[in-house]
């Protein structure tokens, strides 16, 4: 009686099997441009929109940034992805420094991206702008008092009034990068030091900028856009924000990218899309999570003219350099005690 | 034992032998290809990491591990002696519900944990709003929150073992002792506590596996455990020797609590003559006492799962009808799907080879057989995305290999492939598949298999006829294990899965990896709705007396 039972049992769960087995293994989208993406939110509108525009199919793949680098390395020449979309420089730097990218010579991309904001080889472009910056409680601090650059958080007068993220962010790994840029190793040390010894760490963004709106923090420092959504839920809530360094190097920007791949089998397909990304597609990739546009001649969205003024000065460290840097400050943290 | 005459009565042990063997290198070797870069260690790294964070890891991995198994044992025993020992109102209902937390992945309670009694929880702002804003709160953005929250999801896999163990086993041995005039309590604890044990040790194991190997649920908790430290190490400074040799930290640590398990097990091995145990005859609770046991396990069952569920499903309903909800597509019915067909598979496959290990012990060599048995549960020990990177350049490598000698397999070894995707899941889950399988077929004693091959069966026909029969219990045991862990896994479906092949927890992933959160609502709860269905399976399936 039991082993009927499971007889029948599994040869239901083997005809499951065999009929998912079948319907993924087979891929008749070898036309289509296939795409690795570290980017997540509203990736599959731009696709949409990519498909409607050029007549372009495009099938995709979202992952984590680290995971999708060794996949694409491990699969070789034999790798589906044609194209490798990410956020922050240090992943674009390093998918370029495993020899993931192949060049790419295109004037429509040469024209819509500052040259900061891409490889030096064309390897890899820069496509959407994100600038960590600082944050303020509007009720316990006004304007004036808030500290106007990144090192003046580390200092003493300071202390137990920050709130800044974790190390294994790979955005706050990437402004300490800029800081070894700016003032060398040791300077660097003791600036991360003062903000181990000044600052609450939290785990994500929003979570500075909720202790920032229930007042157990005073200031803080966050990307841009987090903010720019907390206005589109509740244009009240009590977090301002100010551009750091204005009086020096500026405020620290980063970029989400992308490049074509080295084995890619459709690469002006690909080429083609990182254009368009650049230029038309600009918006819709964009969508409504208030990055700024890294092609200078499509208009930011309105949310950030109106409430942050978009005319700032940017740090012109180029995003290659921030990615080469990431790994010293990942290090430098840990000497730092920053956890 | 079983005599050289029996064992080679019908069929000769080398196939099973060398099943167990081809199984145990398949997991070993993809594990090993990532963590064997220890033998050529990056000495500046380790330098490095022993100067700054390493002694704080090691530290919080013990204290962490520690606390979370004591936790989950005595949370997980406790309330498994009360509702099989004693009777009070509501029982038969709360001794089912006190499994569902097993349905709860520990990084969906974790955070909504930290969103609800963290620092900027709606808890603390209330309680400063009343006391002030330097009032003191106890710290849950801690070890000691990640314990809390670890034991919670993770004491069904002691409750449901040692549950189990009381009915089948020690319920008799319990009233004999009381008749020869042994009291409740030296009874239970001369009679019952040794003889479920094992049960107790095996459920602990498991917990301290699923401890080690998380590192999504502790960054909530600003928890730096070296299973952290490794993806630090490979993200940040994009070092996979070195992240890989820190991966062998975590192996120690596991080989660790293996070694303890053992200890704790004792001996003890407890065949089962005469059928199923018939339970205990429960004493029933009265007044106060009746009122206590219900309102504790009222009390778990409402803060491990009632309680989260019911916040996930305020978000969800809060955002689908909100002005920014978007309404259901047909690719909520796809993650859904495919997250079925990957649990469904993956069950059959482990359960399948469990089975095979477990028999190759009593048909096959039983040296060769034990270490083979041993090294299974490999996979099961080291994170999630260390597994996942072990199988692709595994399978990378054996695929140019097989091209190389003219064995070309179009597609089958590829990455994001179903049967890569399918291998991987089998390495990381074959573990907890096989302890409970294996747990069972020592219910088996060695006599009734030595019976049915005196009677003329073959090895297979004893498997098939004798031993799957009575070992049914664990066999459903484990395909839930396998099943709740696989619905939950994400590191290694993000890495290897096909194009177009997302899951549930890779939507979770995609909203939470920008931080929406409220937006992950929905997804998360359908994790949690899938997962209750086997749960809640396994749980009823137990409780029915055996025929």
């Amino acid at each position: 009686m039991f082993t009927r039972r499971i007889s029948r049992l599994i040869a239901a769960t083997a005809a499951v099997a065999v009929a998912a087995l079948s319907a993924s293994c087979s891929d008749d989208d070898s036309d289509a441009l296939h795409v690795y993406s570290g980017r997540h939110y509203g990736i599959e509108k731009a696709f949409e929109q990519f498909t409607k525009d050029t007549g372009i199919k495009v099938v995709f793949l979202t992952g984590n940034d680290g995971e999708l680098r060794e996949r694409i390395a491990a699969e070789g020449e034999e790798t589906k992805a044609d194209a490798y979309i990410t956020v922050d420089a240090g992943n674009l730097a390093a998918a370029a420094a495993q020899g993931l990218f192949q060049p790419i010579d295109s004037s429509v991309l040469a024209q819509a991206i500052p040259a900061e904001l891409s490889d030096p080889d064309g390897l890899w472009y820069g496509l959407t702008v994100r600038v960590r910056t600082i944050v303020y409680n509007t009720d316990l601090l006004a304007a004036e008092d808030v500290p106007a650059t990144y090192e003046e958080l580390a200092e003493p007068t300071w202390k137990g009034r920050v709130c800044m993220r974790n190390s294994t962010s790979v955005y706050q790994q990437s402004l300490v990068a800029s800081l070894i840029a700016a003032h060398g190793e040791e300077e660097a040390l003791r600036i991360v030091k003062g903000w181990a010894g000044n600052a609450e760490i939290f785990a994500t963004d929003e979570l500075i900028l909720d202790a920032l709106a229930d007042g157990l923090c005073e200031v803080g420092v966050t990307n841009h856009y987090y903010l720019a959504r907390r206005y589109d839920e509740n244009p009240n809530f009590p977090v301002g924000l100010v551009w750091a360094n204005q009086d020096d190097r500026g405020a620290h920007v980063n970029v989400s990218g992308g490049g074509v791949t080295k084995h890619s089998r459709h690469p002006e397909e690909a080429q083609r899309f990182l254009e368009w990304l650049a230029t038309d597609g600009q918006k819709v990739l964009i969508g409504d999570n208030h990055e700024l546009p890294a092609n200078p001649a499509i208009e930011p969205d309105q949310v950030l003219v109106d409430r942050f003024g978009v005319d700032f000065l940017a740090d012109p460290l180029d995003a290659a350099t921030i990615g080469s840097l990431n790994a010293d400050a990942v290090r430098l943290m840990d000497e730092a005690g920053y956890e | 034992m079983l005599t050289p005459a029996t064992r080679g009565r019908r069929g000769s042990t080398a196939p099973w032998t060398s099943a167990a063997v081809v199984v145990a290198a398949l997991v070993v070797v993809p594990v090993a290809l990532l963590t064997a870069s220890v033998l050529s260690p990056s000495t500046e790294v380790w330098a490095q990491q022993w100067r700054t964070r390493l002694p704080g890891q090691l530290v919080d991995t013990a204290v962490l591990l520690a606390g979370s198994v004591l936790g989950a044992v005595v949370l997980g025993a406790g309330l498994a002696w009360l509702v099989s020992a004693y009777d009070f109102p509501g029982r038969r209902w709360l001794s089912w519900m006190l499994v569902l937390p097993l349905a709860m992945p520990g990084y969906i309670l974790g955070f909504l944990t930290v969103a609800t009694f963290g620092r900027t929880g709606s808890v603390q702002d209330q309680w400063r709003a009343w006391f002030g804003r330097d009032a003191w709160f106890p710290d849950f953005e801690s070890t000691m929150g990640a314990i809390v929250t670890f034991s919670l999801v993770l004491y069904p896999y002691v409750f449901l073992l040692a549950r189990a163990a009381l009915r089948d086993q020690a319920a008799g041995a319990y009233q004999a002792a009381r008749v020869l005039g042994a009291g409740p309590a030296e009874a239970a604890r001369r009679v019952v506590l040794p003889m479920v044990r094992p049960a107790i040790a095996a459920g602990g194991a498991i917990v301290a596996m699923e401890t080690l190997t998380d590192f999504a649920t502790v960054q909530y908790f600003g928890v730096d455990t070296v299973s952290v430290g490794v993806f630090r190490i490979w993200r940040g400074t994009y070092d996979r020797d070195a992240a890989g040799e820190l991966a062998t930290l975590v192996l120690a640590f596991a080989l660790l609590a293996i070694g303890f398990e053992r200890v704790a097990r004792g001996r003890a091995r407890f065949a089962q003559s005469g059928g199923a145990g018939a339970g205990f005859d429960r004493r029933r609770l009265r007044g106060m006492r009746a009122a206590a046991a219900t309102a504790a396990c009222g009390l778990v069952v409402s803060v491990a799962f009632a309680a989260p569920v019911a916040q996930l499903a305020w978000w969800a309903i809060d955002e689908q009808t909100g002005p920014r909800g978007t309404p259901l597509t047909d690719e909520y019915t796809s993650y859904l799907r495919h997250s079925a067909q990957l649990v469904a598979i993956c069950v059959v496959v482990c359960v399948a080879v469990a089975v095979l290990v477990a028999n190759a012990q009593r048909f096959g060599s039983p040296r060769l057989t034990r270490w083979s048995s041993r090294a299974i549960a490999v996979g099961y020990a080291v994170p999630g995305p260390v597994v996942g990177i072990g199988v692709l350049l595994f399978t990378v490598g054996l695929d140019s290999l097989l091209e190389r000698i003219g064995l070309d397999l179009p597609g089958v070894l590829a990455t994001g492939s179903m049967v890569v995707l399918v291998y991987a899941y089998v390495v990381r889950f074959l573990g907890p598949g096989f302890g409970s399988v294996e747990s069972g077929m020592t219910q088996v004693p060695d006599e009734v298999t030595a019976s049915a091959r005196v009677l003329g069966a073959g090895p297979l026909r004893t498997m098939w006829r004798v031993h799957l029969p009575l070992a049914r219990s664990s066999l459903l045991t484990a395909a839930v294990l396998v099943a709740v862990d696989a619905l939950k896994e994400l590191p290694i479906v993000l890495l290897l899965r096909p194009f177009g092949f997302d899951t549930l927890p890779v939507w979770v992933y995609n909203l939470a990896s920008e931080s929406r959160y409220r937006q992950a609502a929905l997804p998360a709860l359908s994790i949690v709705a899938v997962a209750v269905v086997p749960v809640v399976l396994l749980s009823r399936r137990l409780d029915r007396r055996p025929t």
